[in-house]
């Protein structure tokens, strides 16, 4: 893969992340007013939300909530480059883990007792999914002997038929990362006012529209992430329809599930998670993989 | 007209108060929310918090317990933003008109754009309201 061509593969992800983020959050809210009876906004519901905030009046509780608001876009847009450039898995996932970090000091940076909530609630969230997502990326690194996406891309067969123990862990943190229910304690990707928004409470106009589209971006990522699990060769879009398969399950689970602790959250996240790699990592060891 | 009105018209998102109604419009409020209405059709979502909200839903009788967190959830609201009353009581503090702790229509705290009478307000007349106060969302900045 010749350098020009990654370069413009990344500065495409960059431009076109955002646009399918956006178009399957609007999928996403008219499939469940479909399955709720209802008809449900039109699909282009979220740029209009979006472009609406942007036109709203600024308003900001304190600068360094804007200076965290700004760095959890910048890094979630780096850990995209760093994927489309096709580096090493564990680089995006760091980038990834330290722009959520900034999402919740921002929630912490201000006094209101919603967004302080949200914040803790948001730590909790990352605290369940993100020892999930880093040894996820381990069975990968067994069987291909490299962190390296590029690796996956050249290895010439599928991952899902080894991993895919690892891939049903990974579906939980999707879950968690869409802020879908049961795990959306700290702020709900829907209107369903959990904390009055919890981390987001002091987010106003446009920086609640930057916030959104970095959630948008976060998405996608996750949803490539799960698409590396089939994409080599001649059934490359058998990725794609992984990734939104995925996407469809947690739409389901999230329709027919109710909201639940936060201890429950851990001890189910940790449990089944890491029971699911660690399975599969042994698996491997014993070559049954 | 410019893609920001045409997103503004397509996504108002309320925010609801009781100033101490007798919860009849709340309840037909609420119905808007239901499959039989489902407002969400038309992009509108009911917020929970004011920073975020575009239209100001309040229904009862202004009165002395709580007319300043009503001015104080309008002054947290950003620019454009418009305020519907729904119901008789918020119109003109209806039957409680002339109560010693009553200070009348929520006009007399904040400025209100929409009025809709009815005892309780019929569901199809609060979305009209709300397409009334798109009307000044629109000419916002113009």
């Amino acid at each position: 893969m010749s350098t020009g061509w990654l370069i413009g593969s990344a500065v495409i992800a960059v431009i076109v992340a955002p646009l399918i983020g956006g178009l399957l959050r609007g999928i996403d809210r008219k499939l469940t007013a479909h399955m709720q009876g209802r008809i449900g906004p039109p699909i282009m519901q979220p740029f209009y939300d979006v472009i609406k905030l942007f036109g709203k009046e600024r308003c900001v509780a304190g600068k360094a909530q804007l200076v965290f608001g700004y760095a959890y876009l910048t890094l979630i847009v780096t850990a995209v480059v760093f994927f489309a450039l096709r580096q090493d898995l564990l680089v995006v996932l760091f980038i990834l883990f330290l722009g959520c970090i900034f999402l919740a000091i921002g929630a912490l940076s201000v006094k209101s007792p919603y967004s302080q909530l949200g914040g803790h609630r948001e730590l909790l969230q990352f605290l369940a999914y993100e020892p999930i997502l880093l040894l996820a990326v381990v069975p990968i690194a067994l069987k291909l002997q490299s962190f390296r996406i590029a690796t996956i891309f050249e290895s010439g067969q599928p991952l899902l038929p080894h991993l895919w123990l690892s891939f049903i862990a990974l579906l939980i943190v999707l879950a968690i990362v869409m802020r879908k229910s049961p795990f959306d304690i700290s702020s709900s990707e829907h209107a369903h006012q959990e904390l009055v928004r919890g981390l987001v409470t002091e987010y106003a106009g446009p920086y609640l529209a930057l916030i959104e589209i970095a959630h948008w971006y976060e998405m996608v990522l996750l949803l490539s992430i799960l698409g590396l699990f089939w994409v080599v060769g001649s059934l490359w879009w058998l990725s794609i329809i992984i990734a939104l398969g995925s996407w469809f399950i947690i739409l389901i689970v999230d329709n027919i599930s109710a909201r639940l602790t936060w201890s429950w959250m851990l001890r189910f996240t940790w449990v089944a998670g890491i029971s699911l790699i660690g399975s599969n990592i042994l698996f491997i060891n014993l070559g049954w993989m | 007209m410019g893609i920001l009105s045409t997103s503004r018209m397509k996504s108002p998102w309320l925010l609801h108060f009781d100033c101490g109604s007798c919860n009849g419009c709340d309840i037909e409020i609420l119905a808007a929310l239901t499959p039989l209405y489902d407002i969400e059709r038309f992009g509108i979502v009911n917020m929970g918090n004011p920073k975020h909200a575009d239209v100001l839903l309040v229904t009862g009788p202004a009165n002395h317990r709580n007319y300043r967190v009503l001015r104080n959830l309008y002054q947290q609201m950003r620019d454009p933003k418009g305020v519907i009353v729904v119901g008789t009581c918020g119109c003109t503090g209806g039957v409680f008109h002339n109560c010693p702790n009553v200070l009348g229509g929520i006009d007399k705290v904040i400025p209100v754009d929409v009025y809709v009478p009815g005892c309780a307000a019929r569901p199809e007349a609060i979305i009209d309201a709300v397409v009334l106060a798109l009307g000044k969302l629109k000419a916002y900045g113009k």
